[in-house]
């Protein structure tokens, strides 16, 4: 489509937040030998280019230059993609536009072909992971009715099959939890390399800081929070030095067995005596400790009555109990 | 005339026939176990085949990614359960959420002291694209709420929260009710909320408004502002824009201060 513009309509409203800047370009009507191009007829006579964050009056400067300097009728003739349709000399002004527009047709189309593509092999894929997933309920519901004696090695084999799948586990027989070997194997890595970690942070770090740490050592082939959980359940049946603790708020935390229940209380007992009292957050300064666990020692100290509480707008403060 | 189905020998023959269905029965859950391992061996040779052609696509392609989880949720399949899943280790999908959960936790940890816990879904998105860098693969907001809904699992109290058209990230354990919820997003659009808006908008009386308010005062959620022109403002830091707020170090701020 040729245009010229004949006339720069400027409105701009800037006092009203709805409404935004507006810069309205007229068109000449076609003329009959228009090339062809995005749009053959339209029953509209304007253009009209919306601001909606700035922007109009650089771009209605720019527009006004090219409008004058009208460089597109002097661009050199770029080799037409489609040379069958182009035969006429006076092609030199719109291959330009033309020749990009059908650029991007075609990668869309080619981008499009690669999506759909691969959406048809997606849909063939579930329909084969639906079947796995009948089938494993058909087995689970065999276990629970217990039509068939499976032995254990075998429940275990089919967790590992449900793992490999992503298909929740249905039957809850607890023999090693929920776990699998891989589980297992996890566990007692844990058990080694969150040894010196947890000494470091007095016994006992949060999981979502675990998860951190093992997978930005891991880089590659990274833990899944759920494997994280499965693994820590099996501390205690590995007999491996380590604990996974369960909070009322909810915190999940490993904890080293050797850092007893005891101590941690006396330890904050002794801490808040010491200072006449204290916030979670200068305990937490104090042990260099994050907020959260510190917070949960006091709440911990507290529940078994050797702290009590002073809970205002200012914060919550614990003070030893001498009651 | 024989009488069929009755006696002595019926009952033998009864018996018989049961424990040969048992028998059966016994078969026929071992021999789906054996089906399941091949089935499973095949499964895997197509995930293999599919990922050899379309795993990049997969790793480009956000609207693709929500396609796959769709379809995975439909026929009752978490690709994200473990990182030993086929979907995990065979197209990538598991290390791509596993490690923006990583990201996702250090963003909202390194907040916290600010936000109390709290942050829009917006900010988060920005500042984790930030953390990835500029050759990193981009993440869309679908990606983010998929890697949170996966956190939760580890306790900790990772939580979605619905305001205004857009979602709050809550990474604390706070526990958060339908009245502070609702307060929240009140305070959504101007980033602050006032006791007497509450009882206007809301209908609740004053120490039903106070109380939810100190809550979040509690937490850390909000911050109290005594000096504003008629009454006391409580601002959310979580819902703070780029037009309130800038990030200043430590050493800034003690310059900032006559």
């Amino acid at each position: 489509m040729k245009f010229e513009a004949f006339s720069l309509g400027n409105t701009e409203v800037s006092i009203a937040i709805i409404y935004c800047a507006k810069i309205v370009v007229h068109l000449h009507p076609a003329p009959s030998n228009k090339e062809p191009g995005p749009y053959q007829t339209s029953k509209y006579s304007y253009i009209k280019l919306s601001f909606k964050e700035h922007g109009q009056i650089e771009f209605s400067r720019r527009l006004s230059e090219e409008m004058t300097q009208k460089r597109w009728e002097r661009m050199p003739v770029s080799p037409p993609i489609n040379s069958s349709t182009t035969s006429q000399a006076g092609r030199t002004r719109a291959v330009g536009i033309v020749g990009i527009e059908r650029k991007l047709e075609e990668k869309r189309k080619e981008m499009d072909k690669n999506i759909s593509e691969a959406f048809e092999d997606l849909s063939k894929l579930m329909e084969k992971a639906k079947e796995m997933v009948e089938l494993s309920r058909s087995i689970a519901s065999k276990i629970k009715d217990k039509q068939g004696d499976i032995t254990e090695d075998e429940t275990i084999r089919f967790k590992s099959y449900l793992l490999s799948m992503g298909i929740a586990n249905p039957v809850t027989r607890e023999t090693h939890g929920s776990g699998t070997h891989y589980h297992m194997q996890l566990a007692k890595q844990l058990g080694e390399i969150m040894l010196a970690p947890l000494e470091e942070q007095g016994g006992m770090m949060a999981l979502t800081e675990v998860y951190c740490l093992v997978n930005r050592a891991r880089g590659m082939e990274l833990l899944s929070p759920e494997d994280l959980v499965n693994a820590c359940k099996m501390f205690e049946a590995l007999k491996l030095p380590l604990r996974l603790r369960i909070f009322d708020s909810g915190v999940m935390v490993i904890q080293l067995q050797s850092h007893s229940e005891e101590e941690i209380i006396a330890s904050a007992v002794d801490n808040v005596s010491e200072k006449g009292s204290l916030t979670s957050e200068e305990f937490a300064k104090l042990l260099g400790l994050s907020v959260l666990l510190s917070k949960e020692r006091l709440l911990l100290a507290e529940k078994m009555g050797h702290l009590c509480r002073d809970d205002s707008v200012e914060g919550l403060r614990f003070y030893p109990n001498l009651f | 005339m024989h009488r069929r189905g009755v006696g002595a020998g019926a009952i033998a023959k009864k018996k018989l026939a049961e424990a040969k269905y048992k028998e059966r029965g016994t078969v026929l859950a071992e021999d789906q176990l054996a089906q399941m391992s091949k089935q499973l061996e095949t499964f895997k040779t197509h995930l293999e085949e599919f990922a050899s052609k379309h795993k990049q696509e997969i790793r480009k392609s956000a609207q693709f990614r929500v396609q796959f989880q769709d379809m995975c949720a439909t026929i009752g399949v978490d690709p994200l359960a473990s990182g030993k899943g086929f979907w995990s280790e065979m197209l990538g999908v598991g290390d791509f959420y596993y490690e923006l959960g990583v990201q996702i936790i250090e963003v909202c940890l390194a907040l916290k002291h600010r936000n109390g816990g709290l942050i829009t879904l917006e900010e988060l998105h920005q500042r984790v694209l930030k953390g990835r860098g500029k050759f990193a693969q981009d993440v869309s907001q679908d990606d983010l709420i998929r890697a949170i809904k996966k956190l939760k699992a580890m306790g900790n109290g990772f939580g979605i929260i619905p305001v205004g058209g857009t979602y709050l990230v809550q990474s604390v354990p706070a526990e958060l009710n339908m009245d502070h919820t609702v307060v929240l997003q009140l305070a959504e659009k101007k980033g602050f909320v006032t006791v007497s808006e509450i009882k206007s908008s809301l209908k609740w009386e004053t120490e039903r408004t106070c109380h939810v308010l100190d809550d979040l005062l509690k937490e850390g959620l909000a911050w109290l502002d005594g000096q504003a022109a008629g009454e006391p403002q409580y601002w959310l830091p979580a819902l703070f824009s780029e037009l309130y707020s800038q990030d200043v170090t430590p050493e800034e701020a003690s310059e900032m201060v006559p």
